[in-house]
């Protein structure tokens, strides 16, 4: 291994020149430094968050009052398709692997993560299924099947236009990116951790992502399958959903909900794990039950897979398969119940500060518990029956989406920001910022849970006066519009702040992980020096003693090899995390960008039938494939 | 029904009070405030509907005619116990939680240094997170399994009722004990109030779910498979009813309507059901008739006694003796018929009635003619 050397000594400009992108086009779109690809990735997720969030606002319009007439039905179901569909597929997941991508080098004292070339490609491959599926309002023929897009009604005899094509191929673009974003996540949180960050020393946004990431791996080949199913069944007439010819609806249920609820924990858990980043910096203390939040984050990924029949408790199943899945949708209140009450004894036994960030990742824990006794209810099969398809199931859901995502979203905004950017969010706008986002959201989003149980059901364009949900659905609307101030509010603080924001330092909350070591915002190599890890919060061994994990020794970040002969960083073993070897790390490459290009050539030719051009495009995927594999000497010397 | 002195276009919406005596041996709760509701109409269709006279309360006989909360019959009497205590149980969960954290927030203590408190807060976790959770959620398993027990099979002995829903409206047949005994119906349900009706639950095109919130929770109807649900009305009146589950562009409007009725008064319904239509008409609506037959309503609808076989649509045989149309969706009045026959498409845009633009002395007599289908 390359010389210790300290951080001052360290050849900053050297490390620069080796970890820099080339300014111009073949920089800007051949970047592997993940700061950048997850920047990228917050912000293209951001602005579906706010596409989705327009389309919530029509539609919000639309039900401000009984037979109301603004929007026809087509456009109202092509409206709210899109509007789940972006939400739960192109802002929910996308904008936590953005944070991942950011902060998760930074946060275990890496350069890099584990395939840096793949992670370019999940970005534009994210990027670009997201344009492929905006292609379709365009033509007129969005999704209009709901985002779960239940068969038959999917099926070309009752959907004739490209709009369901559209849906599954952008969604199987998607989960090409998805998966291989996954396999790079798991790949650097087992290889890539600094010497000494032990599995019991890793930060719970790890934890997060990671559960994430392995769930997302054994989920989604079912959401792929369903949705190959229902492209040969559209295109070709292969009988898959139809019952006419041999098929069963009930199978795209079972393929979509396999996936579909382990989803919801992957949209939420690295959200979760935000706020467990959080809380511990201002309550002023580390994270109480660490080992058993890091073990509720895992069996949560777990028991998620067993419970989707909870979505299909009215299709008529037999009453034991509706226990076992009552019991096993219960069952998984138990580790979210550790979580809750793990934050909550934080702050009680902390001597908290409430700056923007906490406020957001204090109201992330009520909404989380009214997102989550909401679906208890759901969990009570007999009163399901009542619920489910309602706006009750309406309200769960935002509760879970907003609450559980966006809320945590806005804190490790509110709290990353000055990392990323060097200044601090404005505290006095952020404060009116997170007020008027609650009041907003459990305005608008309350009456909404009354609705349903009031027996609104869900997905429709219009209701008829006299039902009782006159008033409540006025208030879901004024709640809602006042919510999107709220979203409005932090863009312009965002906007405001990037240049005139207080200069923020390296650790403006004096947080204790690795990530607050390096200088805001970081340099292209992260760390001038490899850190070594004996706690979980090595920035305040010094000032709290004995903590979680502690080995005898102390956390070094102001010593260590410098590794300064190419992109180098540190192999480290999969559970203890000794070193192993010294990485080399790929240069920016264009191999990503062209594969994304290639791949959006073949789903364009696919959904319009356009046969050559999906074939060009599949010659152009091999080709790029090919090109980006092709066996070359290693660049810039050998390895140490 | 037809020829009684309360005819059904009248009483549309209105409770149906008079078996309560006589029949189930209940008597009526409470009287119910009759508050007739207007609608705000945005649409021109509805104004037009408005214009005709059409009465558009859509269920003036409760103020919360599709609420889950207040149930008048079995299971969703079951059902909904379970609703309360599982609702009542999560707002206490809030509450609590709520107050937790606002008093961790804001409970006074020293400056706001980083500490290693000597307490863990373990027993926090342990506690509030696991033991707590554990003995509630098992409560709520037992409690919930009892229910789905108590709930699930039909009664022995029931009578079935075959419903099948197609986009965007209901087909409703009750199996004769000959095919001749037969009857068909379309968007109204009737049953005996008090006893207990087997529903077999089918669709005839894309997944829809049968619900009657004051009754039963959801059964979905799935192609390819039947399903089967079972409902009993306590009180005799008319219960809205709807569709559950997403179903395309008119699903906001695919509705029902059942009606609980005294079981001899459901006899006589029955009976007048399965006879055909009239076949000697008055010469209006004979040349009404012949309109029927000649611009293509036949090839969709039924109307038993003459030639019109069409199976597309619902079976207008006795069209008279309902109380909605159009799913549900408009009363049964003679200016909403005249606007739903003239131009469907303007109430429910997308659905598969075609608009019809006949001539006005045409369009007359047809309505004149559908105004004998009693």
């Amino acid at each position: 291994m390359a010389e210790v050397q300290s951080v001052e000594t360290a050849p900053a400009e050297r490390l620069e020149r080796i970890w820099g992108t080339e300014p111009g086009l073949f920089g800007i779109l051949g970047t592997v430094d993940h700061k950048t690809i997850g920047k990228r990735y917050l912000v293209t997720a951001l602005a579906f968050l706010l596409i989705g969030g327009v389309e919530a606002m029509a539609m919000r319009a639309q039900l401000a009052g009984p037979d109301l007439a603004l929007l026809s039905p087509e456009e109202y179901d092509q409206l709210f398709s899109l509007h789940g569909t972006t939400m739960i597929f192109w802002y929910a997941l996308p904008i936590l692997s953005g944070f991942s991508n950011y902060i998760w080098p930074l946060l275990i004292g890496s350069r890099d993560m584990a395939y840096p070339r793949v992670n370019a490609l999940s970005y534009w491959l994210f990027l670009a299924s997201g344009i492929f599926l905006y292609t379709s309002p365009f033509l007129g023929q969005a999704p209009n099947a709901g985002w779960f897009a239940y068969a038959p009604y999917t099926l070309r005899q009752y959907n004739p236009g490209l709009n369901m094509d559209f849906y599954a191929l952008a969604l199987i673009f998607l989960t090409v990116s998805t998966t291989v974003g996954a396999i790079n996540f798991i790949g650097t949180v087992m290889k890539m951790r600094a010497p000494g960050m032990s599995l019991n020393r890793m930060p719970i946004f790890m934890y997060g992502t990671m559960t994430a990431s392995f769930a997302s791996i054994f989920a989604l080949p079912s959401l792929s399958v369903a949705l190959v199913f229902l492209y040969l069944e559209r295109r070709f007439g292969f009988p898959f959903y139809d019952p006419a010819g041999g098929g069963h609806p009930l199978l795209w249920q079972h393929l979509f909900w396999i996936f579909g609820h382990p989803w919801v924990y992957i949209i939420v858990l690295p959200a979760m794990g935000i706020v467990s980043e959080v809380i511990p910096t201002f309550a002023r203390r580390p994270l109480v039950g660490y080992t058993l939040v890091a073990m509720a984050t895992v069996a949560t990924g777990i028991i998620g897979f067993g419970v989707w029949v909870h979505h299909m408790f009215a299709t008529g199943l037999p009453p034991l398969s509706l226990s076992f899945f009552s019991g096993a949708s219960l069952l998984i209140v138990i580790p979210s119940g550790i979580a809750v009450f793990a934050w909550i004894a934080t702050i009680w036994t902390g001597r908290p500060v409430f700056r923007t960030p906490m406020l957001f990742a204090t109201g992330f824990i009520v909404l989380f518990v009214i997102g989550g006794v909401s679906g208890v209810v759901t969990a009570a099969v007999p009163y399901d029956w009542q619920v489910t398809d309602t706006y009750f199931v309406v309200a769960h859901l935002h509760y879970v989406l907003i609450g559980i995502n966006l809320f945590g979203v806005m804190a490790g905004f509110y709290y990353w920001f000055p990392k990323m950017t060097g200044r601090l969010l404005d505290e006095r706008l952020g404060k009116w910022n997170f007020w008027v986002m609650f009041v907003g959201f459990n305005l608008g989003f309350f009456p909404m849970h009354i609705a349903g149980l009031l027996g609104m059901p869900r997905r429709v364009y219009t209701y008829p006066a006299g039902l009782g949900w006159d008033g409540l659905n006025l208030l879901t609307t004024i709640g809602s519009y006042l919510f999107a101030l709220g979203i409005l509010l932090f863009l312009i603080n965002v906007a405001r702040s990037r240049r005139h924001g207080e200069s923020a330092g390296p650790n403006p909350w004096d947080g204790g992980t690795l990530e607050w070591a390096t200088p805001s915002p970081p340099p292209p190599y992260n760390f001038a020096v490899i850190p070594t890890v004996r706690s979980g919060y090595p920035l305040w061994e010094d000032r709290l003693g004995r903590l979680r994990g502690a080995a005898a020794a102390r956390s070094v970040v102001t010593r260590g090899p410098v590794l300064d002969q190419g992109r180098e960083t540190v192999d480290t073993s999969a559970l203890d995390a000794d070193p192993v070897a010294v990485l080399r790390m790929p240069q920016d490459s264009l191999w990503p960008f062209l594969l994304a290009v290639a791949t959006s050539v073949a789903f364009y030719g696919a959904v319009f039938g356009a046969w050559w051009l999906a074939g060009l495009g599949a010659l152009g995927i091999v080709a790029t494939i090919l090109g980006w594999l092709w066996p070359r000497s290693l660049e810039g010397g050998a390895v140490a | 029904m037809a020829g009684e002195p309360d005819s059904p276009r009248t009483s549309a919406m209105r409770p149906d009070r008079r078996g309560a005596r006589g029949g189930a041996g209940r008597r009526a709760a409470r009287p119910g405030p009759r508050r007739r509701v207007r609608t705000t109409v945005a649409s021109g269709a509805w104004a037009a509907a408005l214009a005709a006279g059409a009465e558009m309360g859509f269920v003036a006989c409760e103020r919360m005619p599709a609420s889950t909360l207040s149930m008048a019959g079995v299971p969703g009497a079951a059902q909904t116990r379970l609703g309360w205590v599982v609702l009542g149980v999560s707002a206490v969960v809030v509450v609590v939680v709520t107050v937790l954290v606002l008093v961790a927030a804001l409970r006074r203590r020293g400056e706001p240094v980083l500490i290693m408190p000597a307490r863990t807060g373990l027993r926090w976790v342990v506690i509030g997170g696991i033991v707590v959770p554990a003995v509630v959620l098992t409560v709520l398993f037992v409690s919930t399994t009892l229910t789905l027990a108590q709930v699930t099979p039909p009664p022995r002995g029931a009578p079935t009722i075959e419903i099948t829903a197609r986009r965007w409206w209901w087909e409703v047949q009750y199996p004769g004990s000959a095919p001749a005994a037969a009857v068909t119906t379309a968007n109204e349900v009737h049953v005996p109030v008090g006893r207990a009706v087997r529903l077999v639950l089918a669709s005839g095109d894309i997944i829809h779910s049968f619900w009657v919130p004051r009754l039963a929770g959801k059964t979905d109807m799935i192609p390819g498979q039947r399903n089967i649900a079972w409902l009993a009305a306590r009180e005799p009146g008319v219960y809205y009813g709807r569709c559950g589950e997403y179903c395309g562009a008119q699903h906001a409007k695919m509705q029902l309507r059942l009606v609980a009725e005294p079981p001899a008064q459901f006899e006589r319904w029955l009976a007048a059901q399965r006879q055909p239509a009239a076949g000697v008409l008055p010469a209006a609506a004979d040349s009404g008739r012949q309109v029927f037959l000649r611009v293509g309503c036949a090839s969709c609808h039924t109307i038993r006694g003459t030639p019109a076989r069409g199976a597309v649509g619902p079976d207008l045989t006795h069209l008279m003796s309902r109380r909605t149309i159009a799913g549900g969706t408009l009363p049964n009045t003679p200016g909403a018929l005249a606007a739903w026959v003239a131009n469907a498409q303007a109430v429910k845009p997308g659905a598969l009635m075609p608009a019809m633009p006949l001539p006005a002395a045409e369009l007359r007599v047809l309505l004149t003619y559908l105004g004998t289908l009693r």
